[in-house]
């Protein structure tokens, strides 16, 4: 086993195992947990020549909160506040991964009303998850007033999304067996207007940002990912799509009331940044789609099915995977028969979407490795956990 | 300099051009802005600020709440906690003022003390779902200030009665 | 004001006022500047920008004045102390040299030459060295990335500047500032910027090259750097490169407006007045176009310059010699 001696370590354990190659011309940079544009606490070490880049090592667990942990020590109800912690920014469908599993655990059967109003909040979330990519990634690359745009567009789903939760962006609305409670009266006229500003607003971003050449220039053929370097590393969620395979679990292991509408996965082939950011923006029209035809069907009923408050589960695991924005979200939990789960799983798209920047960022120039991060739609603590 | 070159190059500054004029467009629009103090935003209604207690329809500085304590049980935290008065038993000499224990108690009425550590709430609303009496429920107020963390162990009751004075 | 002006025949006695006048408008450009940036930015993103300090904001650069003169000023333990803290004030230097030569009124002219031009083009030029100083003197390797980075770009978008000039200075057929205003009138069909629109576009350019400003402000890039060559300054430090860049705004603008604008030439208005009005139309332009785009790549920045924006310029200035030349045949 390798041993460390704090007296005469030149560095910590991370970047001592990233000692330079045998020429002085390179320079270890740190682009630290600290940096504007780190989208979290991430610590990237690069080690530099000029300004190619390489060798890139990500180092991750300056956000490491033990949610896996956690999860053991409370019973299976109160545990659900921490899945809107995991990745704030799509918090829903965390919610849904984490309350799908115990319901398959245990044999609930969710009310249609409920499913229904699964499927727009979470799209809802989806959106806003998608405009915070997108102003957080222009403000990498530099443009500083489309961020403001996007998060013009968000307070709209926010207010949506507070009349109906009550909260504004750590949502805790999923119950084991439904929701929390029902949607207000004016919920579809809200969400169908909604709908409708954003459509109107996407041809505006289109001319800003995605034709603009300044950004053509700093994503297209940048960050080319194969398919067999995606599939190695098991990236899922746009940064697959962007690079041509066809793979949503939204369709793939449709889950939820998914299977009853119509809507297209939207796949790019080329594989550089710009095809998942192109992937992304597109995902929005069809997240649109996707609410416009949940809220125009919404059927009455319960909102949850009746489930006592600490409960028992048989014996056994079951795991449930559901689409998030960054991709394919799996909770796994397993039950020995007590109160509290004996072990839930959590398995995080940015995990493995990140371990393809080493690879990615080799060779690069620090602009385009700001812009490969960028494109990956990192949430650092979602893949510390 | 190929031709398509220039052609591409010319596209590209009509695009910059275009950018231009939207955010030019952007620039005479008006602000979004809500500006606190001035103005406030008008959906605070449906917002989940700190719990708070129900009055009684008949008397509204009397909390609703009977002290079972499921809400303290049901909150992932432990944010609240519940004293309600021990009941004094057959033959006791009542010495003191009434003694507290946690919740429940048995043959205790209502709280005697309820407080919320708002520092460790993270808004789940299980409390408010536990309650079988309906005697718990968000309050709106997300303008919440303090020094220090003891400004943020809301004492309910007192809260509940100060609200049902005004 | 300007009769009395005019009336000082002593040099030295008119330099010294004309100095003190700059500083005192490089100072309050700095503050109005200042203002207008956060104002521009503000409104271009939809929010109100400063609002409360002062009546719309107004105070609002004297409070950060204020608060960067309060600071502590932190040096560099490992860095060193004497390129670090000469970095600021070789920053803000060349731009008093280089405000002597600008044309604001007809009549008054501090320090007549004929080589007004060459002058501010070498001294912005100094301008680079003060950003190799910060960049080296920090012991940061951001800084000196960005100092790297800027150096690259300062030589690259010197010489299309220099081209596009000396195509205006060859049409007028001087480089004195004064002379190349008066050979243009005070109507827009009469300015260089519509018998030269090439040259006018590549000084643009370049002048928002040369300054470090969005989008290629990759010297002080603050999502790649960390704010470049001058993250390890602190306080008054980063408050002289802040005005230095300013200025050197205003400095380029200046001579946009002198060169392709008319300058000092307009109807109705005294000479000043329209002078100023153009520098300002420039500098909104310029802070516009911050907002709006994102940052060029570091190797895209150096391609525009060499092979597109250089190329043209030598079209552009073999043009504009064949034209001269032929109307001094005539």
């Amino acid at each position: 086993m390798q041993t460390f001696d704090p007296s005469t370590m030149r560095g910590d354990i991370s970047s001592i195992r990233f000692e330079p190659g045998s020429t002085q011309d390179k320079m270890i940079l740190n682009m630290g947990p600290q940096h504007p544009s780190a989208h979290g606490v991430l610590r990237i070490m690069l080690e530099l020549d000029g300004e190619y880049i390489i060798r890139a090592e990500p180092v991750i667990g300056y956000i490491h909160r033990m949610h896996e942990w956690i999860a053991e020590q409370k019973t299976y109800l109160q545990f659900m506040p921490n899945m809107g912690r995991v990745d704030y920014l799509h918090a829903m469908a965390w919610n849904w991964a984490y309350a799908g599993a115990v319901e398959r655990l245990v044999g609930i059967q969710v009310p249609e009303r409920a499913e229904y109003i699964r499927v727009v909040v979470t799209e809802l979330n989806r959106i806003s998850s998608h405009l915070v990519w997108w102003g957080a990634y222009l403000l990498d690359l530099g443009a500083f007033t489309p961020v403001m745009y996007a998060f013009d567009d968000r307070e709209q789903i926010l207010d949506i999304l507070q009349a109906v939760t009550g909260s504004r962006l750590t949502y805790s609305y999923f119950t084991i067996g439904g929701v929390y409670e029902d949607v207000p009266a004016d919920f579809s006229k809200r969400c169908t207007e909604f709908v409708k500003r954003l459509r109107s607003r996407l041809p505006m971003y289109r001319d800003l940002v995605t034709d603009n050449m300044i950004l053509r220039g700093r994503c297209e053929g940048i960050g080319e990912l194969s398919v067999d370097v995606a599939r190695r590393y098991g990236a899922t969620g746009p940064v697959l799509r962007g690079s041509g395979v066809d793979s949503d679990t939204r369709k793939s292991e449709p889950y939820g009331v998914y299977n009853r509408f119509e809507f297209r996965i939207p796949t790019y082939t080329e594989g550089d940044a710009m095809a998942r950011y192109r992937v992304r923006l597109d995902e929005l029209e069809t997240s649109c789609d996707i609410i416009e035809q949940a809220v125009s069907s919404l059927p009455e009923g319960p909102v949850s099915a009746k489930v006592a408050r600490v409960f028992k589960p048989p014996k056994g695991e079951a795991s449930m995977a559901v689409e998030g924005a960054r991709g394919k979200i799996i909770v796994h939990v397993r039950s020995d028969g007590g109160p509290k789960p004996y072990r839930v799983k959590l398995r995080a798209p940015g995990f493995s979407n990140m371990s393809l920047f080493a690879e990615l960022a080799r060779g690069t120039m620090l602009s385009d490795a700001v812009s490969i991060l960028g494109s990956l739609d990192l949430v650092i603590p979602e893949i510390d956990r | 300099m190929s031709f398509s070159k220039i052609k591409e190059a010319l596209t590209g500054l009509k695009s910059l051009a275009i950018g231009l004029g939207l955010t030019g467009q952007a620039f005479c629009a008006e602000n979004v802005t809500v500006i606190y103090p001035k103005e406030q935003v008008d959906n605070l209604s449906t917002y989940r600020g700190p719990v708070e207690l129900v009055g009684k329809d008949d008397a509204p500085e009397v909390p609703k709440c009977v002290a079972c304590g499921v809400c303290g049980k049901a909150c992932p935290s432990n944010c609240l906690t519940i004293l309600s008065p021990i009941p004094v038993k057959e033959g006791e000499i009542i010495s003191s003022p009434a003694q507290m224990g946690p919740a429940p108690q048995k043959g205790a009425k209502g709280p005697g003390q309820f407080i919320l550590d708002f520092s460790l709430c993270s808004l789940c609303g299980q409390c408010v779902k536990a309650c079988a009496h309906k005697a718990l429920r968000y309050s709106n107020n997300p303008y919440l200030v303090g020094y220090n963390r003891e400004d943020f162990r809301f004492d309910l009751i007192e809260r509940l009665r100060k609200r049902s004075r005004d | 004001m300007n009769a009395f002006l005019l009336f000082i025949a002593h040099p030295a006695a008119r330099i010294i006022l004309w100095l003190v006048l700059m500083f005192a408008f490089i100072g309050f450009n700095g503050l109005i500047l200042v203002w207008v940036e956060r104002k521009v930015a503000a409104y271009v993103q939809r929010r109100p920008g400063p609002l409360h300090v002062g009546p719309q904001g107004l105070l609002q650069p004297l409070a950060d004045a204020i608060k960067l003169m309060g600071k502590q000023l932190v040096t560099p333990v490992a860095g060193d102390k004497m390129l670090f803290w000469a970095a600021p004030l070789l920053a803000f230097a060349p731009v008093t040299v280089c405000f002597l030569p600008m044309p604001f009124e007809g009549r008054f002219n501090p320090l007549p030459m004929n080589l007004g031009l060459v002058l501010i083009l070498a001294f912005s030029g100094l301008g680079v060295v003060s950003l190799c100083l910060a960049g080296w003197g920090s012991n940061n390797k951001w800084s000196l990335l960005g100092a790297a980075r800027a150096v690259a770009q300062s030589v690259a978008y010197e010489v299309p500047l220099l081209l596009s000039v000396m195509a205006v200075a060859i049409c007028a057929g001087s480089l004195d500032l004064y002379a190349i205003v008066r050979h243009q009138g005070a109507w827009p069909w009469q300015w260089y910027a519509m018998k030269n629109p090439l040259a006018f576009f590549i000084f643009l350019v370049c002048a928002v090259a040369e300054t470090n400003r969005a989008p290629f402000d990759l010297p002080e890039a603050e999502s790649e750097l960390t704010a470049g060559f001058h993250t390890e300054y602190s306080g008054m430090g980063f408050g002289l490169f802040f005005l230095a860049e300013y200025a050197n705004m205003v400095i380029v603008a200046g001579v946009a407006a002198a060169l392709f604008l008319g300058g000092f030439q307009g109807p109705l208005l005294p000479g000043v007045w329209w002078y100023l009005l153009k520098i300002y139309s420039i500098l909104f332009f310029i802070i516009w176009l911050r907002w709006t785009f994102p940052r060029v790549r570091f190797d895209q920045l150096l391609n525009i310059s060499w092979k597109w924006l250089t190329p043209l310029a030598l079209l552009d200035f073999a043009l504009a010699v064949v034209v001269a030349g032929f109307r001094s045949i005539k």
